[in-house]
């Protein structure tokens, strides 16, 4: 099958104006403009492109939540793009992204917003100012600025740079770091969709979900539901890294492609690296329950973990063999949650600090048996406590690990008593 | 003082954001300042701050949240090596060993001339290219000592040569299609 979202790995040089339009480009907005807004609205409605920043909330149905009429609104990108294990983003961005620019168009359109924001992780800046490019082609081409392709419709298009902070992925605090405040999330209500950009009515989107949109577009709502399964349509871009022979992003069709394929599969990644045997896969970067060879027959699907106990959220796969120390993993991980706590609230501020500082004595050989009881009791008291998401993705990585490789911590810990008291 | 330096570059960074809304570019000027200066000094925030005309506290505030800002002198090219889960799987603590050792610093060390200072920093959406660093804002990925070692000496060439890459300044301040 073409990619739908790669466009740039079977059409070359896609970034190019001229290219993408030769190949259908812009023909997603021009169809658009055709039709009214609600219109629009009902075909991404009907489509069911679910939201790939992690969340898969329906688009369409987000797009319907932002209130009618005049006034101004906005369109915010999310390219924050922080996940540990998460790179596809970028690749979009870098490589196909007039498509980027004419989903946030239609976006805008849909919602009667005439102004769009992309939010880059400021760690991308030299990929965004290639991608700078494209921008500047798009105004001269007509498809941004004033009387887009002569329908009436206007819509600017900026990027805004972040400064290194994971939790500016979160909606709210992105629109905090936007605006200039320190970027924190705020408790829902209100939502974006109420009061979001300058405390106006905005829709944040993934630039992936966002990527989608055009072709749905062109080709019609049936035709990408079609695409995936019942709960999940489309198709996902999975970034897999770790230790396999060929990390990279592969796009696949929802529901399609197993763990096992994408891992050892001819056109994936050929395999574990060196050979080695397969341990574990953490399916969500660090935010989704570590998951056994056993979920390796699950789908790459919103809910083709569901049985293991896991989930899709980003498809960011870190694959890890027979070899990976699964507490040295959690520690790094505990690690980064820890380092991106914006410090908000006290369980998740106080709560990565402690797990941290356990899984560290542990590791360095210094741990008891209590200590694992410490993790245990930290990480649930977390649990339902913490204002955003992230509170609760930092205590995964611990849970995950103790419920499924608990000995490794007792071989740690044991280690310590063997060794005679002077 | 960037204010002049970058009038009108600033004044259209402004006008990317609503009128009353001068706060929302405190990011990029920060980014801008840095560049300048070096690190968020004192005197870099109280320029942002006077440029945006809020409080200095304010500034401070931000920088302090994120980590691309350095609050302490840095050397001329800033090395962060990512060692987040994904990269560490492909090597990364052994390379920054590796480049620790061939630079003869720490981590958060800068070399005596003041040319490199060292960092490890959690994922920078290149895994799939591990081990990586990023220099300056550009990435460098697929790394090894011999790539590692060819790095430094083009850094260093280029230090001697008066560097004419794009900086962080011309990367935030190109939009210019209005
Ligand atoms: C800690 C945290 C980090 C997040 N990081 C990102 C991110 O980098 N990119 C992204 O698109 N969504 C991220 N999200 C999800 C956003 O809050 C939001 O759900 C998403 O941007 C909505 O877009 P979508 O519906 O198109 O997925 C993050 C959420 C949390 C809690
Ligand atoms: S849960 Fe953590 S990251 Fe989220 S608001 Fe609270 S302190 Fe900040
Ligand atoms: S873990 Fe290093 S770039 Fe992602």
């Amino acid at each position: 099958m073409a990619h739908v979202i790669f466009r740039h790995r079977d059409v070359e040089n896609i970034k190019e104006l001229d290219v993408y339009v030769a190949n259908g480009g812009y023909e997603g907005l021009k169809k658009a403009l055709s039709m009214t807004p609600e219109e629009v609205v009902n075909e991404i409605k009907a489509a069911g492109i679910r939201g790939r920043g992690g969340a898969g909330f329906p688009a369409g149905i987000k797009w319907s939540f932002m209130p009618k009429g005049d006034g101004q609104k906005y369109i915010v990108i999310n390219n924050d793009e922080s996940e540990t294990g998460t790179f596809k983003d970028r690749e979009i961005l870098e490589e196909n992204p007039h498509q980027v620019i004419e989903g946030a168009l239609i976006a805008a359109y849909a919602v009667g917003a005439d102004m769009v924001y992309c939010y880059w992780r400021g760690e991308y800046m030299d990929a965004a100012y290639a991608a700078e490019k494209a921008i500047k082609d798009a105004y001269a081409g007509g498809y941004l600025g004033k009387d887009i392709l002569g329908s009436g419709f206007d819509c600017d298009y900026h990027n805004h740079f972040g400064a290194g902070a994971y939790i500016c992925g979160e909606e709210t605090a992105l629109l905090n770091s936007l605006m200039g405040n320190l970027g924190q999330p705020w408790s829902k209500p209100p939502f974006p969709a109420q009061a979001g950009a300058y405390h106006k009515p905005t829709v944040v989107n993934n630039v992936e979900t966002l990527a989608n949109v055009p072709p749905v577009m062109v080709n019609g709502a049936d035709w990408y539901a079609n695409l995936g399964t019942d709960q999940s349509n489309g198709v996902k871009i999975v970034c897999m890294s770790g230790h396999v022979a060929r990390p990279g992003n592969y796009e696949v069709e929802m529901g399609k492609v197993t763990y096992r394929e994408l891992i050892y599969g001819d056109e994936y990644c050929q395999g574990m690296r060196d050979g080695k045997g397969f341990k574990a896969l953490l399916p969500s970067g660090g935010s989704g329950p570590v998951v056994l060879p056993d979920a390796l027959d699950g789908n790459v699907s919103f809910e083709g973990l569901n049985a293991y106990g896991s989930m899709m959220g980003s498809a960011s796969v870190i694959v890890m063999d027979e070899d990976t120390d699964m507490v040295w993993a959690a520690l790094k991980m505990t690690h980064f949650f820890k380092h991106e706590s914006c410090g908000k609230c006290t369980p998740c501020r106080e709560g990565t600090f402690w797990l941290e500082k356990t899984l560290h004595r542990i590791m360095e050989g210094h741990g008891t048996e209590d200590d694992i009881n410490t993790l245990d009791r930290v990480a649930h008291s977390m649990q339902g406590k913490c204002l955003c998401a992230l509170g609760e993705f930092a205590v995964s990585p611990v849970i995950g690990t103790l419920k499924h490789f608990r000995e490794e911590y007792v071989s740690k810990v044991r280690q310590l008593e063997a060794v005679p008291a002077d | 003082m960037i204010a002049e330096k970058y009038a009108k570059e600033i004044e259209s960074l402004f006008s990317r954001y609503p009128a009353d809304q001068r706060k929302s570019a405190v990011l990029p000027l920060l980014h801008i300042a840095q560049q300048e200066y070096g690190y968020c000094s004192e005197e870099a925030m109280q320029e942002v701050a006077s440029i945006i005309g809020c409080d200095p506290t304010h500034v401070r505030g931000i920088a302090g949240f994120y980590t691309l800002y350095y609050e302490e002198e840095v050397g001329k090219f800033v090395l962060e090596v990512c060692n987040d889960l994904a990269c560490a799987l492909r090597g990364a603590d052994e390379f920054i060993e590796m480049a620790e050792g061939k630079l003869g610093i720490d981590l958060e060390g800068t070399t005596e001339d003041g040319m490199f200072t060292l960092k490890n920093v959690m994922c920078l959406g290149a895994c799939d290219r591990a081990p990586m660093l990023q220099c300056n804002l550009k990435f460098h990925e697929h790394l090894d000592e011999e790539k590692f070692d060819q790095l430094i000496a083009d850094y260093r060439a280029k230090a001697a040569a008066g560097d004419n890459e794009p900086t962080v300044v011309d990367k935030i301040l190109i939009q210019t299609h209005h």
